[in-house]
């Protein structure tokens, strides 16, 4: 990746991070630490992973995004927007009487949002039956997925964890946001899966996937991880079984509220409370 | 009692009794804080089990926990305690006969700005289906003391739907509450409003105050129960005024206008009709926004009773 290519993507997340912090902010209550989390990510997706069309919100041959932990919905509104899948001004509108950006996720209501997502767990399932059928209707696309990692506590991920590697669903590219922190505290202290000698690497690299660690808030590193992702379902494709490896998933350290002062790296940050002064001096701060 | 967070008043009631109860045990699903009941942890640590975001695995942990004697109050948001765990709830607390007490917290538009995906409109009817449970959804902080004390020693499972937010008084301390059974909170002639919970029993009292100066007169009755509905006092009012109408904060066609609806349907010859969310999905936005947009304020309510007593049989 050039340096422009990186500074680029830089530069995006931090308009996301920007916009989030806005539209919650103008709110003044919201999901500000697990969106804030995920920029990174966003950017990397929005800006360079992904085949998307803000003018073709549902073109057939686009990839795909669940954003499984869809109570960060407000992160994805601030990239779709950046990205032009609709108006600016609407991010002012999160959460108001008729909106069509709710808290978390909506596909019917949200241009861009591929699924509906809020209720844990069901997104990473939904992933699976997104990227199984595009496989089945010979749709060279793939299925990005974003979960948490108190989500990750759910049954349902590992049921899909099963499925997908069972169904060798290789172009279903999944990330946990690894920000060490759920609502009611620390995930080592609420329930530690990503702990020394049986760590989510290791738990899902027992269920069939390709898993690496990767740090989360390096654009260059989740690009290079997410590209290996790609070389190896092509390498699929070229050995003549098409959709014939394993599912990847990519474990993303991050930190709950990124690049917000007032927030980063507090438990509290999960769904919190702030006043549009505290968010325009964050965006300031940004720069 | 004054004004006071419902949570706060659960987390209190709970650590009252459980200082004198040592069966008494909360479980939780990451919303601890939610549902308010880290001081109950702090006080008793070991009584608290937090399970993580995992709500069928914490069903099933408690039906254990029950299966050895404990009366573990099991709580997360409404929408997830009824939609995401009704089987582990069904089969191992109410068919295994083991006093779990499910608490689905957030009912209907109180969920807000969680929206559509959080907003329980079916949970009340959802477990209508579990044999023999008591669902009971409280009005105020006093009927939620008194009937979170009575679920504590039934030996039975249960559904609480719990506002968490902060509601006013109804009921003077001191009230005393029973399971299934529900309260006249005022008399009338002309209709009786048969109104569930924390937002609907106070909106009924709005409308019959709005009824009044019409010149119509409304009962208004507290059913605190949806299973099973005080049928003896509903009955009794629905006779003297032939004209029953319910209101609550969840479907009307499988919450407690089903249930009364069935009750009349048996009994026959009275006018009925039914206030709440009409075959809709939530929607996010501020709650009084809410109240609006799915037809459950005061108006609304005063609306239907004048229509209802419009065409009495
Ligand atoms: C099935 C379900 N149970 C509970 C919740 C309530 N809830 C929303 S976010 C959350 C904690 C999630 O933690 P994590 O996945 O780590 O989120 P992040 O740190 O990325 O914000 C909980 C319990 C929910 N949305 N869905
Ligand atoms: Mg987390």
């Amino acid at each position: 990746m050039t340096k422009e290519e990186t500074a680029g993507l830089e530069t995006a997340a931090k308009e996301i991070r920007k916009r989030t912090i806005d539209a919650i902010g103008f709110l003044g209550v919201g999901h500000i630490g697990g969106a804030l989390s995920i920029a990174d990510l966003l950017a990397v997706l929005y800006f360079r992973a992904m085949r998307v069309d803000p003018a073709e919100p549902r073109m057939a041959s686009r990839d795909r995004l669940v954003l499984s932990k869809g109570h960060a919905g407000p992160a994805l509104y601030g990239t779709l927007a950046l990205k032009g899948f609709f108006p600016e001004e609407w991010l002012h509108t999160l959460n108001k009487g008729g909106t069509n950006l709710p808290s978390h996720c909506d596909r019917n209501k949200t241009p861009g949002i591929d699924m509906t997502t809020g209720s844990l767990g069901q997104g990473i399932s939904a992933a699976c039956g997104i990227a199984y059928a595009n496989r089945m209707d010979a749709r060279d696309v793939f299925t990005f997925a974003i979960i948490g990692d108190g989500e990750s506590d759910e049954g349902m991920v590992w049921e899909a964890a099963m499925f997908a590697s069972h169904y060798k669903l290789d172009r279903l590219v999944a990330f946990t946001d690894n920000n060490r922190m759920q609502i009611d505290g620390t995930t080592a202290e609420i329930m530690g899966l990503d702990s020394p000698g049986s760590d989510f690497v290791a738990k899902w690299a027992a269920f069939g996937w390709a898993a690496e660690r990767v740090p989360g808030h390096d654009v260059e590193a989740i690009a290079a991880a997410i590209d290996r992702a790609k070389a190896r379902a092509a390498a699929s494709v070229a050995n003549g079984s098409v959709g014939g490896g394993k599912p990847t998933m990519l474990i993303l350290d991050t930190v709950k509220g990124k690049g917000a002062a007032f927030c980063e790296g507090q438990v509290g940050s999960h769904n919190m409370n702030f006043d549009y002064e505290t968010a325009k001096k964050a965006i300031a701060e940004l720069g | 009692m004054a004004t006071k967070e419902m949570r706060a008043v659960y987390a209190e009631t709970l650590m009252e009794l459980a200082a004198k109860d040592p069966r008494i045990m909360v479980v939780e699903a990451d919303l601890m804080k939610a549902t308010g009941t880290t001081g109950f942890k702090a006080a008793f640590p070991e009584r608290a089990v937090n399970a993580g975001v995992a709500e069928a695995n914490m069903v099933g942990v408690a039906a254990g926990l029950a299966a050895e004697g404990k009366v573990p109050f099991a709580a997360t948001f409404g929408c997830f305690a009824s939609r995401r765990a009704f089987d582990q709830f069904f089969l191992s607390c109410a068919y295994a006969k083991l006093p779990v007490k499910l608490v689905g917290t957030d009912p209907g538009v109180s969920a807000a700005f969680n929206g559509g995906t959080h907003m329980p409109f079916e949970d009340i009817g959802i477990m209508r289906n579990v044999p023999g449970l008591d669902i009971v959804e409280p009005s105020d902080p006093v009927s939620l003391k008194g009937l979170v004390q009575a679920l504590a020693v039934s030996g039975r499972p249960a559904y609480l739907r719990l506002h968490r937010k902060a509601i006013e008084p109804i009921y003077k301390e001191g009230e005393t509450f029973e399971l299934g059974k529900g309260k006249l909170l005022r008399e009338g002639k002309d209709l009786v409003i048969v109104a569930l919970g924390g937002i609907m029993v106070a909106e009924a009292l709005k409308a019959a105050a709005l009824l009044a100066a019409d010149g119509i007169e409304a009962a208004v009755i507290d059913a605190l129960c949806a299973k099973p509905i005080d049928a003896g006092l509903i009955m009794d009012w629905a006779r003297r005024t032939g004209a029953v109408l319910t209101a609550e904060n969840h479907q009307a066609a499988t919450g407690l206008g089903a249930a009364v609806a069935i009750l009349l349907a048996e009994e026959g010859g009275v006018s009925f009709a039914r206030i709440g969310i009409k075959d809709e999905f939530g929607e996010v936005g501020t709650q009084d926004w809410l109240l609006g947009h799915f037809g459950l304020t005061a108006a609304h309510v005063a609306g239907g009773a004048k229509a209802l007593v419009a065409k009495r049989k």
